[in-house]
């Protein structure tokens, strides 16, 4: 394993939303914007580099039967800096992120990685390997964001790119973009077209009924 | 006070309109008996640690609480996560330790979803929100209640479809993960026609 995996694997072939299942619910509640998506994408990001080197830095000290008090301990640490340094310098973004900033500290891809992965490598392959799931994490982000960003209101960034119904255009602006449940349907179309590209992710299902194995080819 | 009920069950409900806990909604619902054992857990949980860090919040951590001290411009709001994470952690070990000891079997069917609760981000979620939206002492009591309701609700409804859903014809990409996404999204627009129900 070089250190270059560690970074590459995480984006497609081992992606932290689409097969790990991790850090899912502030990848659906703050992509209604692009630039909301990447200011969670950043924060995340660097709140897995930070806590996979300083959990890594003391996995020698910490002791296994409490070991997930110390790491949120630590998570949380991190984050309420990230939050306050939000606060001062972001103020209207963080008031758009809401609370979604703080529950970085119960985002499952965090503590996932922590325990995984963290606990058992030295400091520069935990470091590189936050880097790499936070990108992969960001990837997705990005594209939910800008999705549904340019779907629901016909712009990009707040800047328009294509003139409206409402403004004597011909683009009507999909309302649904905006609401919660076309975060699901476009992660589940992604979902699906990863595993197209890649069947080998296909979870195996716990039986299969002989009819459907029959009419499959 | 029941509107709030209503609103946090339905209309906010914490799962489908905020996707908070989607990681547990997403692993924990390919059966509708462990649902119903982890939504049990979570109203539990949430009915409990709203009302403590509403508490813990206001007479610790506001600007100002420390007044009886002598120390008036004391302001630890910032340390709201680090002290409701702790909160929710020791709450969750001490219902798991009463539970272990007064009702064994409840313990014994809850099992490992207990300490996972702790890691469920509607719990931290129901808590902040609690912060931000400015509630007092009734309304944090009835918003815990609503909150898990709502929660246990849509993963009980969810596991039950999904149940049903193995025995359907899908696409080789769609099947698991994919359909689950779908299937929640569909789920969550049927819950925002709930936006039209007033008590």
């Amino acid at each position: 394993m070089s250190l270059k995996h560690h970074l590459i694997s995480p984006l497609i072939g081992n992606n932290p939303i689409t097969l790990q299942i991790l850090g899912i619910c502030s990848a659906l509640a703050v992509t209604t914007t692009l630039s909301t998506a990447i200011t969670m994408s950043v924060a995340l990001t660097v709140v897995l580099c930070l806590s996979g080197g300083v959990i890594s830095l003391m996995r020698h000290h910490i002791p296994p039967s409490i070991r997930l008090i110390i790491q949120i301990t630590i998570v949380a640490s991190i984050v309420i800096v990230i939050d306050q340094f939000m606060q001062a310098f972001m103020f209207e973004m963080s008031k758009r992120l809401s609370i979604f900033v703080g529950l970085i500290v119960t985002n499952c891809l965090v503590l996932g990685r922590a325990e995984a992965f963290v606990m058992r490598n030295p400091v520069l392959p935990s470091v590189l390997d936050g880097l790499g799931n936070g990108l992969g994490y960001s990837l997705i982000l990005l594209i939910v964001g800008a999705l549904r960003e340019f779907l629901g209101t016909g712009g990009l960034m707040g800047v328009p790119l294509v003139t409206t119904v409402a403004e004597g255009g011909w683009f009507e602006p999909l309302g649904l973009m905006q609401l919660a449940p076309s975060a699901f349907f476009i992660l589940g179309l992604l979902v699906w077209l990863v595993r197209v590209l890649r069947p080998e992710q296909v979870e195996q299902p716990e039986f299969r009924l002989k009819a459907a194995e029959d009419r499959r080819p | 006070m029941s509107e709030l009920l209503i609103k946090s069950i339905f209309q906010e409900n914490l799962a489908l309109s905020f996707f908070l806990g989607m990681c547990t909604f997403l692993a924990v619902s390919k059966r509708v008996d462990t649902a119903v054992g982890l939504g049990l857990a979570v109203i539990v949980v949430q009915a409990i640690t709203v009302p403590v860090n509403y508490l813990i919040f206001n007479l610790l951590l506001i600007e100002g609480a420390w007044g009886w001290a002598g120390l008036p411009d004391v302001d630890l709001t910032f340390l709201k996560l680090v002290s409701f994470i702790g909160v929710i952690a020791a709450m969750v070990q001490i219902l798991e330790m009463t539970l272990d000891r007064f009702a064994p079997r409840l313990y014994r069917a809850l099992g490992i979803f207990l300490p996972l609760i702790t890691v469920n981000c509607a719990i931290l979620g129901g808590s902040l929100f609690m912060v931000e939206r400015h509630y007092d002492f009734e309304q944090s009591v009835v918003y815990g209640i609503g909150s898990g309701v709502g929660w246990a609700l849509a993963i009980i409804t969810f596991a039950a479809i999904r149940e049903r859903l193995k025995y359907s014809d899908m696409p080789k990409g769609v099947e698991g993960l994919a359909s689950a996404f779908i299937v929640t999204g569909l789920m969550s627009l049927g819950f925002s026609a709930f936006s039209l129900v007033t008590p």
